[in-house]
């Protein structure tokens, strides 16, 4: 595969780690009232979707960015590659 | 006479004479020719045995789907199984050896198979070796796997080495056949960086092997002209010998080029292959079609080949198969070899065409509506019988017959990205439908056949492909060429005679072994192929899938449509496991890591041990010490009592930076580290988000805004990643720099009772390090030597009083001579993993053994180190009520109550009165080491409850070892549990 990096250009997969779903970002509050709950959720359920997927992959082997990339999983047809800095912050993380 | 069967014309260089052997016979053929086609021009047919019933076997194709004339090649550590004969170019000094038989090709005792055929049919193994079970393993497989089986391996190591390489382009074209030739000429000529790959030495496809005249000259010559020009053009790279072996993702493709396999061995330099990883913008799939048979009786005898095969034997090689050759066929094409054959004089006995409508052929005996339905010869084909149309049988004498059931196009790339292929009904074969994302196909891949069409659908496809590229293409002048529409009638197989059928001729499979599959519901075409093994050989089925799923197909009255094909993947045609590995072989299988003091550990004659890729000293053996306790005893004891040295760089270090570095810090690590004071460091324990522990380290803060953190040497990888993670994905806009320094600081461990005072001898005099000055758990920035900058850490793995002392790794020989050389009045030691091992046990301390993924900080006795005043990772998950129970494992330590007694790790713990078994289980043993310090062994495991059991006493029971040992549950600290030392 071809992962489009946003600064770098097109990179061989190779270069890349794959984690997983790009949910992971969204990490609950720790002091939220079910803390344990909304964490339990975070990490373990997760969609394993045949189609679209959002997944944090990272350019080990480059400039170590985490990135977002949208990924169809029958296909893996790459629609879309985003640093995942920028998607945290507009999913509303920052400090 | 030597070439027998060796006619005129050819693209074959008479001036050139190679000499080889096959199964120790002299033989002689000429350059351009393969081992199959001297082989035949020699006179010999009967290259090979059966894989099940050992029959005899001569070539089916001249081309890499060949199934049947697989040979050993060359000697030594070349020798190589399994080659096929009919790609194999004929050098000079060339051995080669049939495979499968014994005492000969010609006589071999295991042909007994074939009589005993009956119970070797589909499913036989799964049937009949079923019981005794215990006679699978000693008998029956062993028995098996001497009786069935291809070539050997040789077993020595492969003196030739192997590539991989990357290359780039606008265009991929693969197959070099009138269709690739037309398209590399219209991109290359627009100036495209083209690659043109062929399997075959020989670019041209079919035009080498027919008689075709394009425009006013043969079509051969035509190949060679464009050839020679494509090879004039700088942005075209033509790659024979090179096969595309497989479609990946976004225009990836993988080929194999045998780079030196046309030679008896590689000139100086060069690899045997190179496996390439091509990354195209566009592909055209050019890679021709392949000649299918028909089933019937005995079709397997030498002499009977697919009708193109035997005609690429005489119109290219010059080689004749046989002096009396039939044809058999159910379309158009087949009548060629025919043709061909009566033109150059040879004698054609018959042509048996199954469709009642087919065309005139003059100047042989032609039966229409008529099949072939038995060959006899058992060593090679003396006759067959025919059914003519009136239902009378006919014997004709011929000693080589061609059979052609239509062509299949090679579709296999357009299908590796799980594309499906649609069925044609007008050619009798599966086309392209849905080919991966940038590949179009052109030419008899496409079902386009005739020789002009073919040309034309090249250029065409090149002049739309260019377009896309932003480029633009012009159809070169394509010469005239035959234009015949396809004309076929699909026969599979002819189903007179209670024999055997052949469909998979490599893995023996017939018609009847599909209508057993049938009849016992193996009736999907996955079914039939695993049932069967219809398609699993190295051929991948290519001669044989469609007409085993088409005989399905008869079976349960569904069309071929419905029926399907099973899945084509990668690759193409088989590829050499030294190709995959390249040149990643023994010690380059992966990068090495040495630490700085490797050269002078070398020197010392240090025995090394890896840990992950690097290589670090386990002990120092001094002369005189035989066994490796000793040395490591040795070691324990001098450091404890004097001073030891220990190269600890390979764990990882993460400079960590910004006004927010404290705050990150607090979050990554379970504990706070917010008021870690300037000049001071700090134990840090990582969680996993779900709890467990991740990684433990120290971290000093060498700044307000500056720290250093450590990691175990087996996660700093991992580590690293995972603080990436946070820094970017969690919290994107705390102010923290982070990058990995573990290569830039060499650093070591000075422990024991003399640290200080030789440390003094190194650090310069202005650095105060005195236990008031630079107390435990301090750090700073200092000079040694004279001037050298350095970091000092006041830490202790071994539980002495220690530090460790870090220099740019430029410095790291130099410093560890140094301190050597200081270090002689305190007979000071240095000491390598084992012996860091040891005193680690010693003291109690947590390591890769207990830190193993699976153990939380309550287990490892850390449970109050978690902070709750703070979010960090991991922290709300580790309050889980399941890691939570009373009855929660915990890090304890263990001696055996006969202190003479030895303990082994893994071994659980059992109550004394209870049987050792896994619901009794109390817990493991994660680390054993002999004390030099106590005199016995002692341990460090995981109870049940542990810290409350101390004084209790339990049997650790290790079946593998088949070993029990009584032992005391104590505390985990067997040396100094107080913790004076460190502070002294």
């Amino acid at each position: 595969m071809i992962i489009n990096h946003p600064i770098l250009g097109p990179r061989d997969a190779q270069e890349f780690v794959y984690l997983g779903d790009a949910g992971l970002i969204d990490r609950p509050d720790w002091q939220q009232e079910n803390a344990v709950d909304a964490f339990y959720d975070y990490l373990y359920l997760r969609d394993n979707p045949a189609g679209e997927h959002r997944e944090l992959w990272y350019h080990e082997q480059g400039d170590r960015s985490w990135l977002v990339v949208t990924r169809n999983t029958v296909t893996h047809e790459i629609s879309k590659v985003e640093l995942a800095r920028d998607v945290a912050r507009a999913r509303g993380r920052g400090r | 006479m030597t070439q027998p069967n060796r006619i005129t014309g050819g693209l074959i260089d008479r001036a050139q004479t190679l000499n080889f052997q096959f199964d120790g016979t002299s033989f002689q053929g000429h350059a351009g020719d393969t081992l199959a086609s001297a082989l035949l021009a020699n006179g010999v047919r009967l290259m090979g045995r059966s894989f099940k019933y050992h029959r005899p076997r001569g070539p089916l194709t001249a081309g890499s789907e060949e199934p049947n004339a697989l040979v050993e090649l060359r000697s030594g550590g070349r020798r190589e199984p399994n080659t096929r004969a009919t790609t194999v170019e004929l050098f000079d000094g060339l051995e080669a050896r049939s495979q499968n038989r014994w005492p000969s090709l010609a006589f071999d005792v295991m042909g007994v198979n074939d009589l005993l055929s009956p119970f070797f049919a589909a499913g036989f193994y799964y049937k009949t070796f079923m019981w005794p079970k215990a006679f699978w393993e000693k008998f029956y497989e062993p028995m098996i796997r001497r009786a069935a089986g291809l070539g050997s391996l040789t077993g020595e190591p492969d003196p030739d080495s192997y590539d991989k390489g990357f290359l780039h382009c606008d265009l991929l074209i693969i197959g070099a056949g009138p269709s690739g030739l037309s398209a590399a000429l219209t991109a290359g000529r627009a100036g495209a960086r083209v690659i043109l790959a062929d399997e075959d030495f020989r670019p041209g496809g079919r035009l080498n092997a027919e008689t075709f005249i394009l425009g006013d000259e043969a079509g051969a010559h035509w190949a060679a002209m464009v050839t020679e020009e494509l090879r004039s053009l700088p942005n075209v790279r033509l790659m024979t010998r090179t096969t595309v072996i497989g479609a990946f993702d976004h225009g990836i493709f993988g080929a194999l080029e045998r780079v030196s396999d046309h030679i008896a061995a590689p000139e100086a330099g060069k690899p045997r292959q190179i496996l390439w990883r091509i990354y195209a913008k566009r592909s055209l799939l050019c890679a021709g079609a392949t000649e299918r048979s028909i089933a019937f009786q005995n079709n397997d005898r030498p002499g009977i080949m697919l009708a193109s095969a035997l005609r690429s034997y005489v119109n290219r090689w010059a080689a004749l198969p046989g002096q009396s050759v039939a044809v058999f066929t159910n379309n158009d094409d087949g009548l060629r070899t025919a043709t061909d054959l009566i033109a150059k004089g040879v004698r054609v006995a018959a042509v048996i065409d199954s469709r009642s409508d087919g065309p005139n052929v003059q100047g042989t005996e032609l039966f229409r509506g008529a099949s072939v339905v038995d060959a006899a010869g058992r060593q090679g084909i003396r006759a067959v019988t025919v059914r003519l149309a009136d239902g009378t049988r006919r014997t004709i004498e011929c000693d080589a017959l061609g059979v052609s059931g239509g062509w299949n196009p090679n579709i296999h790339l357009t299908c590796h990205q799980r594309g499906r292929p649609r069925w044609d009904a007008d050619l009798a074969a599966f086309v392209p439908s849905e080919p991966p994302v940038g590949m179009t196909v052109c030419g008899a891949a496409n079902g386009v056949f005739s020789t002009s069409a073919a040309l034309r659908s090249g250029a065409e496809m090149a002049v739309t492909v260019l377009s896309d590229l932003d480029l633009t293409g012009t159809i070169p002048d394509l010469p005239k060429a035959e234009d015949a529409a396809t004309r076929i009638s699909p026969l599979w197989h002819v189903p007179d005679g209670g024999g055997r059928a052949w469909l998979d001729q490599q893995n023996d499979v017939t018609v009847k072994d599909v209508k057993l599959a049938h009849q016992e519901g193996y009736r999907s075409v996955e079914h039939l192929k695993r049932y069967t093994t219809l398609g699993m050989a190295t051929d991948q089925g290519k001669n044989s899938n469609l007409g085993g799923l088409a005989i399905m197909a008869e079976l349960t009255g569904k069309t071929i449509a419905e029926t399907g094909t099973t899945i084509y993947r990668p690759p193409y045609t088989p590829v050499p496991i030294a190709a995959f590995a390249g040149r990643s072989t023994g010690k380059e299988f992966r990068p090495t890591r040495l630490t700085p003091s490797h050269k002078w550990a070398a020197e010392q004659g240090a025995v090394f041990v890896e840990v992950g890729m690097w290589l670090r000293a386990q002990w120092f053996p001094k002369p005189g010490e035989t066994h490796w306790r000793q040395s490591v005893d040795r070691e324990v004891l001098a450091t404890r009592k004097s001073v030891g040295i220990c190269d600890v760089t390979t764990l990882g270090k993460i400079d960590v930076q910004g006004t927010d570095a404290a705050e990150f810090l607090n979050r990554i690590y379970a504990n706070a580290f917010g008021k870690l004071a300037v000049g001071k460091v700090r134990y840090g324990l990582m969680l996993r988000e779900d709890g467990m522990v991740m990684d433990d380290g120290t971290t000093a803060r060498l700044a307000e805004d500056h720290f250093v953190t450590t990691t175990t040497t087996a996660n700093a990888v991992g580590v690293y990643r995972h603080m990436e993670f946070c820094r970017q994905c969690l919290w994107p806009d705390l102010d923290v720099q982070i990058i990995s320094t573990t290569e830039a600081w060499a650093q070591f461990s000075v422990a024991g009772p003399s640290a200080r005072n030789l440390l003094r001898k190194i650090v310069d005099p202005e650095h105060n390090i005195s236990n008031e000055a630079f107390p435990y758990m301090a750090c700073g920035e200092i000079t040694i030597c004279g001037g050298l900058r350095a970091r000092l850490f006041r830490i202790s793995f071994s539980g002495e009083l220690a530090y460790e002392i870090a220099v740019p790794t430029r410095y790291g020989d130099g410093l560890i001579r140094a301190m050597v050389a200081a270090g002689q009045e305190f007979d000071a030691v240095v000491y390598g993993t084992e012996a860091l091992g040891v005193m680690r046990i010693e003291k109690g301390h947590a390591a890769g053994n207990e830190l193993n993924g699976t153990t939380t900080a309550l287990n490892l006795g850390m449970a109050g180190m978690i902070s709750k005043k703070k979010d960090s990772i991991g922290s709300v998950l580790s309050e889980r009520e399941g890691l939570n129970q009373p009855d929660a494992l915990n890090l304890v330590g263990f001696r055996p109550l006969d202190r003479s007694a030895t303990i082994v790790t893994g071994s659980h713990f059992m109550k004394s009165e209870d049987e050792a078994n896994a619901r009794n289980d109390q817990g493991y043993m994660t680390s054993v080491a002999y004390s030099p310090n106590l005199g016995h062994y002692v341990g460090l495991g995981l109870l049940k409850s542990g810290r409350s059991r101390i004084g209790e006493k339990l049997r650790a029971v290790n079946p593998l070892a088949n070993s029990e040992t009584e032992v005391e549950v104590v505390s985990a600290h067997f040396i100094d549990p107080e913790g004076e030392r460190l502070r002294g």
